[in-house]
């Protein structure tokens, strides 16, 4: 029985790739296991190997094909024991029969990296859910904090943040890590971090660059500055007592005589379909804790620049990053010493009808909804709070006076979420002004649900924002 | 100082050398076989887009469960952490709701809901199918003390990986297991690479893990974890002691895995020579095969196994396909416990 053998998807977000190299003849024999193909995606050149015994009757596709649809055939197998089905066995229909990517990937560098080494072209080399969109470059409204004129450089948010890491461990006087003795081990074995944002540092300094949480805690009491990457803030859930008991409190619980300068950074919220464990957001947890500061960027700029002042700040901070973000480009002001307020919002647009106020992957719900709403005639102002303690209230306030409405959106829980803190005080602090009942749009309040449909239901969306907009502009939303 | 741990009590005599009956071989080659070609089928699905998010997969390790699911009796629990559709298969949990889990369809273990990582079935003893690694050993050590807590005589088998054995739970379930001498098994899967660390990079004094009860007076010991035999044997004496009242016991069972953590590893933190070479010499359903032949059993016979068990798990791979998602409104069930 001849079956096709699927052009595989090597990676969630794969929709295409290039068949780099046939390791096969057709009329050859392969077993399970052997390597058929090389395959390049957007990311990595990975081994495809043969998952059923039995010959190569035809290849389909020459190699050196470029834009191979996934699931198109590219070559067809006669399997081994090709008789007819076993009389009572179920009756199947024949299918075809995807490859698997190879368990070991070939040496050689994909021919799309970027030149230095560990530049999050490639694949993260440890787990990685799937991400969304890899190369739209996001214009957001330009940094109040960049002076005019400057150059800016398109980069994705993972490199802002190795960018960040690098320039900060450089600067001798602040850097614990410099002080260290340099990495002696050979640079293919030294850890790249977990999602190649932290490779730079981890290849320069070693085992110095990444810590555990109560181990990274004593350092930094005893005067070191070291950045904690957790895989994901998930797995943070394990370490919470060291950030929040011995991290948070212990500048008051001296009485002002030990600093704790630490920061523990890692993705924070939903990837895509890595269902309830791994899919959450602490944004609010954090934000409650006294004593800590909590940072949440959407943009690369942003990333780059208030991660710079995170490493440089005194007090413990956690830093919320985004996994679906990191392949994202955005401008970065080209700038020797770019670093950002803790503390303060940003406008990332400018309008006077509506305020959207979000933070991280929020944004990009809102910034989608504001345009749909600028095509019905509502004029949103779009708030990026970038830090979410202490909250830049001051800078919301100012707009909610402007516009006399607000909607919040954020993708983690409905109860004691940011939004709900946002809207409390709203309505405490300028509840003269308001036109309309604050409102939140926020994630479902379950547990991230695996089934695809579902976990589309548990997550914000751009039409509940608009929406929700439309509804506190009194505009009728249509059915 | 002393640098060497004492022998612990009650260590238990060796085991003798491993073997099985023609029929157990037969079985232990349908399981793993089953579990193999599921494994294969799932990441055929994984490619096709039917299976989204992390999907881990056990092949090359088959030989561990199925080996500690033959050692086992019926009451035995069961919980391991997220490289689980094996342990799922090897308790006997239908392959078609595995694999509709896989495809998160309604008629999933967890209705969809839980995926590849998260499955359980109280009716098999299975607690799951857990995310967050080094979770199953005070899990496990819990339900342990339920069943001590009932007077019944259960045992539960308590999976982890090598990695997880570095966690400081596992360290805080090892004492109050000792001491309230509650009965689990602790067994570690070491298959040498937690995610992309390789063991010895991450893990001190790495070569003897099943020595790391001994501080708290838990026995251990190290088993060829790709020879179901093997396993079995060292599973039926853990077990025979655990269940005596002795308290916990550790297994560290040595193993491999041919695939990459996740779907999508570029596996760039070991040769592919190693991987070849685990394969072609060390294979766990490739040693069972030869055992059997050397037992005289028919080729025939052998290769009609491998057929019915694709027939299986191409039926498993059509209806998880073929099954709806769940229905919107299960987003909001199943969030609080019904009254009782």
């Amino acid at each position: 029985m001849p079956t096709d053998i699927l052009m595989p998807a090597l990676s969630p977000t794969m929709e295409e790739g290039t068949l780099a190299k046939w390791h096969v003849r057709e009329g050859q024999s392969v077993q399970t296991g052997d390597v058929i193909a090389e395959i390049e995606t957007d990311k990595a050149t990975m081994e495809v190997e043969a998952i059923e015994d039995g010959v190569i009757q035809s290849i389909l596709v020459p190699e050196g094909t470029e834009h191979v649809a996934v699931n198109q055939p590219i070559a067809v197998l006669l399997l081994e024991d090709d008789e007819a089905p076993a009389e009572g066995a179920p009756a199947v229909a024949p299918q075809p029969t995807v490859s698997e990517p190879a368990a070991a990937a070939p040496p050689q560098a994909p021919a799309a990296q970027a030149p230095s080494p560990g530049l999050g072209e490639t694949e993260p080399e440890v787990e990685t859910a799937p991400a969304g969109p890899q190369s739209r470059t996001v214009r957001a409204a330009p940094e109040p904090e960049v002076p005019a004129g400057t150059e800016m450089v398109d980069m994705t948010v993972r490199e802002a943040l190795r960018d960040a890491m690098a320039e900060e461990m450089r600067r001798e006087a602040m850097s614990s890590w410099a002080r260290r003795s340099p990495n002696t081990r050979a640079p293919t074995r030294s850890r790249k971090g977990c999602w190649r944002s932290s490779a730079a540092a981890a290849h320069r300094y070693a085992d110095h660059g990444v810590w555990f949480a109560g181990i990274g805690v004593g350092a930094a009491f005893a005067g070191l500055r070291p950045v904690v990457e957790f895989m994901t803030w998930n797995f943070a859930m394990q370490a919470i007592d060291h950030i929040v008991n011995s991290a948070a409190k212990t500048l008051y619980m001296s009485g002002g005589q030990m600093h704790c300068p630490i920061v523990f950074r890692g993705p924070n919220g939903a990837a895509a379909r890595v269902a309830a464990q791994h899919s959450q957001d602490f944004s609010s947890v954090y934000a409650q804790v006294p004593g800590l500061k909590v940072i949440a960027p959407y943009s690369a700029a942003d990333a780059k620049g208030l991660l710079k002042a995170a490493i440089r700040e005194n007090s413990p901070v956690v830093f919320l990053e985004n996994e679906i973000l990191y392949g994202q480009s955005f401008p970065v002001p080209k700038l020797d010493n770019f670093v950002l307020p803790i503390g303060k919002a940003r406008i990332a647009r400018a309008g006077k009808d509506v305020t959207l106020v979000s933070y991280s992957r929020g944004l990009a719900y809102a910034i989608d909804a504001a345009e749909r709403l600028a095509a019905q005639g509502i004029d949103a102002e779009i708030i990026d709070l970038r830090t979410l303690r202490p909250l830049d209230m001051e800078t919301v306030l100012t707009s909610v006076r402007k516009t006399n409405r607000i909607v919040t959106v954020e993708e983690g829980w409905p109860v004691c979420s940011v939004g709900t803190e946002i809207c409390a005080q709203v309505t405490a602090q300028a509840f003269d002004y308001l036109d309309a009942p604050p409102l939140k749009i926020t994630g479902a309040d379950v547990p991230m649900p695996y089934a695809a449909n579902l976990e589309k239901l548990a997550l914000p969306s751009v039409e509940l924002v608009v929406s929700a907009a439309k509804s506190v502009c009194y505009r009728e939303n249509a059915a | 100082m002393d640098q060497k741990p004492s022998e612990p009590r009650e260590m238990p005599a060796p085991p003798p050398e491993p073997t099985l009956n023609p029929d157990d071989y037969l079985a232990a080659y349908r399981n793993m076989l089953l579990i193999r070609r599921f494994e294969e089928k799932a990441g055929q699905l994984y490619g096709m887009g039917f299976i989204g998010g992390f999907c881990h997969l056990y092949i090359g390790q088959e030989a561990v469960v199925t080996g500690m699911m033959m050692a086992k009796r019926e009451g035995d629990q069961v919980i391991t952490s997220y490289r689980d559709h094996g342990h799922m298969l090897a308790t006997g949990m239908d392959p078609k709701g595995v694999m509709a889990e896989l495809t998160g369809r309604q008629s999933g273990y967890s209705k969809g809901k839980g995926g590849s990582m998260h499955m359980f079935s109280v009716e098999k003893g299975f607690y799951g199918g857990h995310g967050i690694v080094g979770t199953p050993a005070p899990l496990g050590s819990g339900i342990a003390f339920a069943n001590k807590y009932r007077g019944n005589d259960n045992v539960c088998l308590t999976f982890f990986g090598e990695g997880a054995a570095n966690q400081g739970q596992v360290y805080e379930s090892f004492n109050m297991a000792s001491l309230w001498k509650l009965p689990v098994l602790y067994i570690i899967e070491n298959n040498h690479y937690a995610m992309g660390t390789a063991v010895e990079r991450a893990t001190a004094h790495a070569e003897e893990l099943y020595h790391r009860g001994l501080a708290f007076g838990i026995p251990g010991r190290q088993v060829d974890g790709m020879d179901v035999a093997a396993v079995k044997a060292a599973g039926e004496e853990a077990l025979a002691h655990v269940r005596s009242g002795e308290g916990p016991m550790i297994l560290e069972v040595l193993t491999y895995r041919y695939r990459g953590h996740s779907m999508s590893d570029p596996a760039k933190y070991r040769t592919r020579e190693e991987v070849q070479d685990m394969r072609q010499h060390h294979d766990p359903i490739e040693l069972v095969h030869k055992r059997l032949s050397a037992l005289g059993r028919d080729e025939e016979e052998l290769k009609a196994v491998d057929k019915e068990i694709r027939a299986v798990v191409n039926e498993a791979a059509q209806f998880a396909q073929d099954e709806p998602e769940p229905e919107p409104g299960e987003l909001w069930t199943d969030v609080v416990a019904a009254k009782d």
